[in-house]
């Protein structure tokens, strides 16, 4: 494959702008996409860099197709990806849904703008229930939530990477923040760094002649029988728990011997981190927790860290109004830590607006 | 010795007998494509793509490569597996529901973009496999289980006539065709015309087969053959409404 990027260079990019160039260095082959706010610029760098490359865009009729070319694309065997948000995210949850029962490695990258409904075109973190757990089933999904330009080109590369390896639909969660911002950062060469791009492979029209040498590929997603679904979704189950510990990602920092916890995730734990350096600098034991993907989430990390701290407090601080705090929670069912919240949908958070709730808690 | 009946070469065994209802238009129509992926030699090259509904039936049907998807949704997988793949032959198989309702952005824009897919729609005026619904196509006055007093045609507007608006919508190098199950030999040639459009090149290609119902339009057999005939056939007219380039000679309806 031709080089896209010969070894590192430093850039000034926006975060949908990082995208197109980390898909490309990534491999993938296809883009299909719909126009919706925040992501657009995704597809209009795209449209300028693939054809340079021999790579492929088509603008579709609506996400639904969007989402269904890509299922058709990597079914053919080529890395293929599409990006939405809001309105565009719901309506792509159904062939996010027929990945999830097919095995598909689709890619997608969500850049989360304000909701209910056609909500702002601007920023949210409201996107969280709907990318983990949005289909008519158990979210066999994979969701890196990222927080910088640098991180939405590592993990758009490794995203295509962990789908072609476990086969699971997997996500880059961003925010129109992080969509629209431009931000410096190092584009490198992924295989100049040690990573190894995963081999595509197709699922339909392999090589070999039907009844001589291989048996025809049937393909489905539905089953006669409860019993046969019940298989499927079992073994589906084993194996997602299976490869969740060499998936889960998360970010710690000074939690041991905190009085607080400061967990959040994305774009908004950068506002915490920064709080926790100044609440320390100030006095205030305060700690850090990210994770970094919200599917498969780090619970015993969580845990763990939250047993190891002797914290009697966390806050857990997102721009919506419950949509971490509903996963922290059930991941760590039993701990007796008493959880504060900051919820400011649709809206930024920023240091001192952890800062201040900090000291109106402790 | 009881003398087993001829089947396609491309017809997958072990599914057989295949699980469509006795008197079903779907195993003549699947019977006309089995022949034709046989004549054509193109049985390593399709891939064959089911929707939902009774289409879905024939999800591994065929001894070749096959996908199935979801409702109105096997046109977006089949014009993604072709872009990715322009040597296969993408073959989207649905109904009416399908293809005219839940589908029916997805076929016009592709037939828009003329895509290089071939798509075959039965059309036998009802959802069959939810129960018998209401469908595009029903004919205005037909009883369905959401149409109990038969279709009203100021409530629920006329029969959608696919080909016809695929017709106008579509540019060179499109072939658009509707045939029926009722004259076999036809409905075999139309569909080979469809697939070569395909390993030709030219364009979208459409094929809607007129296909019978019994058991949701409760009928027996010879009622069965008059619907389809006498009613169905009058309301969707038979013939080729579109040939590549304007070559060939069309074959249109004849009363």
């Amino acid at each position: 494959m031709e080089k896209i990027v010969e070894g590192s260079t430093r850039a000034f990019l926006t975060g949908n702008e990082t995208i197109a160039w980390a898909s490309l260095v990534a491999g993938a082959e296809f883009m299909f996409g719909y126009p919706i706010t925040p992501q657009n610029e995704i597809m209009h760098y795209w449209t300028r860099l693939a054809p340079k490359y021999g790579r492929g865009f088509l603008q579709t009729e609506d996400e639904i197709s969007a989402g269904f070319t890509v299922c058709g694309a990597v079914q053919g065997g080529k890395k293929a990806f599409t990006a939405t948000a809001g309105p565009g995210n719901v309506l792509m949850q159904e062939p996010f849904g027929m990945a999830e029962a097919m095995r598909l490695p689709m890619v997608a990258i969500i850049q989360q703008r304000g909701g209910p409904s056609s909500g702002t075109v601007i920023y949210s973190q409201q996107e969280v229930n709907l990318t983990t757990f949005g289909g008519n089933g158990e979210g066999y999904r994979i969701v890196y939530s990222t927080a910088s330009h640098q991180e939405l080109y590592d993990y758009t590369i490794k995203a295509f990477n962990t789908a072609w390896t476990y086969r699971f639909p997997t996500f880059i969660l961003g925010d129109g923040y992080q969509a629209k911002m431009r931000e410096p950062l190092e584009l490198y060469d992924p295989q100049e760094k040690g990573i190894t791009l995963a081999e595509s492979f197709p699922l339909v029209g392999l090589p070999g002649v039907i009844g001589e040498n291989r048996q025809p590929q049937h393909l489905n997603n539905i089953y006669s029988l409860e019993e046969e679904l019940y298989e499927k979704v079992m073994t589906f189950s084993a194996v997602f728990e299976k490869i969740s510990p060499e998936i889960v990602e998360y970010e710690e920092d000074s939690c041991e011997g905190a009085d607080i916890i400061l967990i959040s995730h994305g774009v908004v734990s950068r506002a915490a981190r920064d709080a926790m350096l100044i609440l320390r600098s100030q006095g205030i034991k305060a700690g850090y927790f990210r994770p970094v993907t919200l599917r498969p989430f780090p619970d015993e990390a969580l845990k763990k860290v939250i047993l190891q701290s002797n914290a009697k407090k966390a806050l857990i601080a997102e721009s919506s109004y419950g949509q971490l705090t509903r996963l922290i929670k059930q991941s760590i069912y039993g701990e007796t830590i008493n959880i504060d919240t900051l919820y400011k949908p649709g809206v930024g958070i920023v240091d001192y607006d952890i800062i201040n709730k900090v000291k109106s808690i402790l | 010795m009881a003398i087993a009946p001829a089947t396609p070469k491309s017809w997958y065994l072990p599914t057989k007998p295949h699980k469509f209802c006795p008197g079903c238009g779907h195993g003549i129509v699947l019977k006309a494509l089995g022949e034709n992926i046989d004549e054509l030699g193109i049985q390593n090259d399709i891939i064959f793509g089911c929707d939902i509904g009774c289409s879905l039936l024939a999800w591994d049907f065929f001894a070749c490569d096959s996908t199935q998807t979801h409702h109105g949704r096997v046109t977006p997988v089949m014009v993604g597996l072709k872009r990715s793949r322009p040597e296969l032959l993408t073959v989207g198989y649905m109904g009416d529901g399908g293809g005219y309702s839940i589908g029916s952005q997805h076929l016009l824009n592709a037939a828009v973009r003329n895509e290089t897919i071939t798509l075959i729609l039965v059309n036998n005026t009802n959802y069959g496999m939810t129960g018998g619904q209401m469908s595009p196509t029903t004919l205005p006055g037909q009883v369905t289980e959401t149409t109990p007093l038969g279709r009203d045609t100021a409530i629920t507007g006329y029969p959608t006539k696919g080909p016809e608006f695929l017709s106008t919508l579509t540019s060179d190098g499109a072939y658009i065709a509707r045939a029926t199950v009722s004259k076999y030999k036809q409905l075999k040639r139309f569909m080979r015309n469809a697939l070569r459009n395909q390993i030709e090149g030219n364009g979208f290609s459409f094929l809607e087969v007129l296909a019978t119902c019994p058991t949701n339009w409760r009928t027996n057999a010879q009622q069965t053959w008059n619907f389809l005939e006498d009613e169905i056939e009058k309301e969707f007219r038979v013939g080729e409404m579109k040939t590549p380039f304007g070559k060939g000679d069309k074959e249109v309806a004849v009363d």
